[in-house]
């Protein structure tokens, strides 16, 4: 995977690795007569949490999707650990998914399933990836560093939409992916469960060692989570930097956004 | 002006569409085959279709025996032909009306149910997280499913058989004083190897169908619940229609290959 590791070109660079986990370069995506990706651009380094923003309908799921393939991009670069997605064959690109974790937006828990087979699901099916371990041990360590160990038998309707969240979480985590994307984690939450998500996203990410893309309109969640932010307008870079930095821009559609 | 009606109508969608379940179809064959299996799915798939719809079944099955022996009864009796009355809805129950009603039922109970559920998990991103954790939705979902209803109907179909003629006996044995032994006597006699083969035959057809069409509307389901609701319901109007055409060709090529 080394080929594909690029040198960072942005000034804006607070990650401690030098890699660059997700490459895309001048993507576009449209459908029908709506552009809504028009060139976008990012480079997601090892260890770093970035935080995307933008409008609702600017295209930032649309984005996400094009990285996991849900959504094949009209034109554009875009690797993900150095591999080339639009490329990849079935296979490849299964294997390659088990390294990306993704939380949606809504949860999406398999709603037939209990929290433990929700967990086991992804599992069973890639047992190359349990390390040695056996599956209950796996589990119960993942559903505890979401602090939900006690949930394991429920079903997904039982629970709150603050644990349906972090079990989502628990459930992205469980094949210990480099790269996790995360679509709103705190949308829909009151704010002192959002704080809590967070929080819980700093922590498990430290214990896995993962970076993050983050998307999200929370800008509370990107002042704590984020080492650097790009807002996403008119389905291109508008503008880049810290919080700290964006935040005393003069622009006034990036100041909307501190408002 | 072919190509504005061609338009207007919407005889390009209905076109496109079975362009589209042609291809699901043959994704169906090309993953059947391909390991991993997902066994335990497909039992417990199979344990609902067949749980699901087995009092369905048994209470058509029962009462489409009461009413045809019923109905026909009077008439044979005009004729003095009663002593063929075992055979005549023993032939037409197993050869026809069995398998087609109870494959409308199915398509009814289970169509709607598939086509509901996995709608309901593409409009709340299940099958996209299943497909994102580097799994197949597809052999997991749609592949057990359909295998679930290709075995299962044509198991009802059998079942829903037993119980109507049952019921024809029930009538036969009040009306006619007809012993239960010499009613199914009568039933098997008459019943040869052409009429049970192709009827059995055309059970798995039916039972593919159903699956099918629950699976291709809920699994490109549109948006939101009324999505969901349009895929429920389209599967099972869709899957109604198709069997009866397939019940069409399973009688046309019954009549070349078994001579009827
Ligand atoms: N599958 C699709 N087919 C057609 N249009 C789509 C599709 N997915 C998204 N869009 C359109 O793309 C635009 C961006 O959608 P997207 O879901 O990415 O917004 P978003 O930035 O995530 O908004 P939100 O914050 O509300 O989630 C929307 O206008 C939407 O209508
Ligand atoms: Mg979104």
């Amino acid at each position: 995977m080394a080929s594909g590791t690029r040198k960072p070109n942005t000034k804006h660079r607070t990650a401690v690795a030098m890699e660059s986990l997700i490459h895309i370069e001048d993507l576009y995506k449209s459908f029908g007569e709506q552009q809504v990706l028009n060139g976008f651009s990012l480079d997601l380094y090892g260890g770093e949490n970035l935080v995307i923003v933008g409008k609702s309908g600017s295209g930032k799921s649309v984005l996400l999707k094009c990285i996991v393939r849900l959504l094949e991009p009209d034109s554009g670069v875009l690797e993900v650990l150095g591999q080339p997605i639009p490329q990849l064959n079935q296979y490849e690109m299964d294997r390659l998914r088990t390294e990306v974790g993704f939380l949606f937006q809504g949860s999406a828990l398999y709603d037939s399933m209990t929290v433990r087979e929700n967990l086991e699901f992804p599992l069973r099916r890639h047992p190359e990836k349990m390390k040695g371990q056996d599956v209950e041990s796996l589990i119960v360590e993942t559903l505890e560093s979401v602090g939900l160990a006690h949930t394991i038998g429920l079903m997904p309707e039982e629970l709150s939409g603050g644990m349906q969240r972090r079990v989502a979480l628990a459930r992205t985590l469980i094949l210990r992916p480099k790269i996790i994307l995360y679509d709103e984690p705190t949308s829909g939450l009151d704010p002192i469960t959002a704080k809590e998500i967070i929080e819980l996203m700093l922590k498990v990410q430290r214990r896995y060692q993962a970076s993050a893309l983050i998307i999200t309109h929370d800008m509370d969640c990107a002042r704590v989570i984020s080492n650097r932010m790009i807002i996403l307008i008119d389905g291109r870079n508008h503008a880049e930097g810290t919080y700290a930095e964006l935040s005393k821009s003069t622009d006034p559609r990036v100041q909307a956004f501190f408002k | 002006m072919a190509t504005t009606y061609f338009q207007r109508s919407g005889l390009r969608r209905y076109l496109k569409e079975t362009g589209e379940v042609w291809l699901f179809a043959r994704r169906f064959f090309s993953e059947v085959y391909r390991r991993p299996f997902e066994w335990r799915e497909l039992l417990h798939q199979c344990y609902i279709v067949g749980n699901q719809s087995l009092f369905l079944v048994g209470m058509t099955g029962l009462i489409m025996g009461l009413v045809l022996t019923l109905q026909t009864r009077p008439t044979m009796e005009d004729f003095g032909a009663e002593a063929y009355m075992p055979a005549m809805v023993g032939v037409s129950i197993i050869r026809e009306i069995g398998p087609v009603v109870i494959a409308l039922i199915c398509a009814g109970k289970i169509g709607s149910s598939i086509g509901a559920e996995l709608g309901s998990m593409k409009v709340t991103e299940q099958i996209a997280a299943m497909e994102v954790s580097g799994t197949n939705p597809f052999k997991y979902l749609v592949v057990t499913r359909i295998l679930a209803t290709t075995l299962m109907i044509p198991l009802l179909v059998i079942f829903g058989d037993a119980v109507a003629l049952f019921g024809s006996f029930l009538v036969e044995n009040m009306k006619g004083d007809v012993s239960f032994q010499l009613f199914f006597n009568k039933v098997f006699r008459q019943l040869s190897f052409g009429d049970l083969m192709p009827a059995t035959i055309k059970t798995f057809f039916f039972g593919f169908a159903i699956g099918l069409i629950g699976c291709y509307k809920g699994y490109n389901s549109q948006k939101g619940t009324v999505g969901v609701g349009r895929a429920a319901n389209t599967a099972v109007v869709v899957a109604s229609m198709l069997l009866f055409v397939l019940d069409f060709i399973a009688v046309l090529v019954a009549d070349i290959f078994f001579d009827l």
